[in-house]
């Protein structure tokens, strides 16, 4: 049990490729809180677990998640710390790596 | 409607927890639930629709959506497209009657941007919900949330929207009713329609294959916008942009997104389409303004976030 389960305490969240940090209130997850604070440090988009856009790294720090887009986020990519953040909800202080989202370029532009 | 395509009749979005997509589709966009198959999809409708549904929801691991379908006038029709869609190049599958319950055979075909349509020729039709027939009044009154009226159309991310586009006006026989286009002439956005409407499907150019950029919805009046934007509030759910109009077609609207991720339109009103109208152009230099006609800026989330 960490110690700051019992309180209403928030949480910090330092995202370290941006060099922010904000305090993320309990009960949200990583996205909306930063929102709620406009700390402006991890991408928005659907802000439910679908278009990829908040994909982070979790570098440290216990958290709960709901589920989110395989395509985004696959089961190896979670094992590596891999996770969206409007899907992730800190248990505890955490460091974070922002900025991981990218559009598959595989395909090229306009064959026809 | 030239080659016999009458309207887009149904599409299937994958969801991510069928509860909270239910909250969002029928309690808060106001669609009626008709019905929910041995597979465990949930059929909705929009209440001026005669048909027995036009969404199918479907839980999944990936957002996004299986395919879109349109109604074809009859079985002549739809054998004659098939047969000119396995021409065309596409793979064609033939899906059994009853797949989706009530629903006829159905031709599913892909195509060059990457995303699976389906025509069929007859679906259970049950009537608009709530109103007769005969001496129809003007609405029912326990409609809920923004009290869609139909599902009117999807607009898809994709790469070599050319092909796409070759695919359903030359096969299926839509028009381009408006377009984007750069300075070369290439066209990176195109609204076709198969009837009046502004569109019926719209695509636009983007690297990965077979993306969902979202459905949409059709309310009446300016005011069911805001009033929309009013019960987005109200339950506290992920707004895109808006309320505001488009440049493009010219309807007023707003964007929010799903539990699932998978971004909603609801809008009113917008331009009308005849067979020898010339396609409306958008100038790529004015992409701001044809996108979100108040701000005259794109937003990079509308760009990008995408299922």
């Amino acid at each position: 049990m960490s110690s700051t389960d019992s309180s209403n305490q928030p949480f910090e969240i330092k995202v370290v490729n941006r060099g922010k940090t904000y305090l993320c209130d309990q009960g949200e997850s990583l996205l909306s809180g930063m929102e709620q604070k406009s700390a402006d440090c991890i991408n928005v988009g659907c802000r439910g677990g679908g278009c990829g856009m908040c994909k982070i790294r979790i570098i440290k720090g216990r958290f709960t998640s709901k589920r989110m887009s395989k395509a985004h986020v696959s089961p190896e990519e979670a094992e590596k710390g891999y996770a969206l953040a409007c899907r992730t909800f800190p248990s505890e202080n955490m460091v974070i790596e922002s900025d991981h989202f990218q559009i598959d370029e595989a395909v090229e532009l306009g064959t026809s | 409607m030239k080659k016999g395509v009458m309207r887009p009749g149904h599409i299937q979005i994958r969801v991510l927890d069928m509860a909270e997509a239910l909250e969002h589709y029928r309690d808060l966009i106001g669609l009626i639930e008709t019905h929910k198959d041995s597979q465990g999809r949930v059929y909705l409708k929009g209440w001026t629709e005669v048909d027995k549904f036009s969404v199918v929801l479907r839980e999944a691991d990936e957002p996004g959506m299986d395919f879109v379908g349109y109604k074809v006038l009859n079985n002549q029709v739809l054998e004659k497209l098939e047969q000119e869609l396995i021409a065309f190049g596409c793979n064609v599958e033939a899906i059994p009657a009853g797949e989706l319950d009530g629903c006829g055979r159905r031709v599913r075909f892909d195509s060059p941007t990457g995303h699976m349509f389906e025509i069929y020729a007859e679906k259970e039709q049950t009537g608009k919900w709530g109103v007769s027939n005969v001496n129809p009044e003007a609405f029912p009154r326990d409609l809920k949330g923004m009290k869609a009226t139909r599902f009117d159309h999807c607009l898809l991310y994709g790469p070599n929207i050319a092909g796409t586009i070759q695919l359903f006006t030359e096969v299926l026989g839509f028009d381009i009713a408006e377009q984007v286009l750069d300075g070369e002439g290439t066209r990176l956005a195109g609204f076709l329609t198969a009837g009046m409407k502004a569109h019926d499907v719209a695509f636009i150019e983007h690297p990965e294959l077979g993306k969902f950029h979202h459905s949409s919805f059709f309310l009446e009046t300016w005011e069911d916008v805001l009033r929309a934007a009013d019960l987005i509030s109200m339950t506290d759910t992920s707004l895109d942009i808006g309320p505001t109009r488009h440049g493009l077609t010219h309807g007023k609207t707003i964007y929010f997104f799903d539990p699932s991720g998978n971004r909603t339109e609801v809008f009113c009103g917008g331009d009308y389409h005849y067979p020898d109208h010339e396609p409306v152009t958008w100038t790529a230099d004015e992409l701001g303004k044809a996108i979100f006609y108040h701000d005259r800026v794109l937003n990079e989330r509308f760009l990008s976030a995408v299922t």
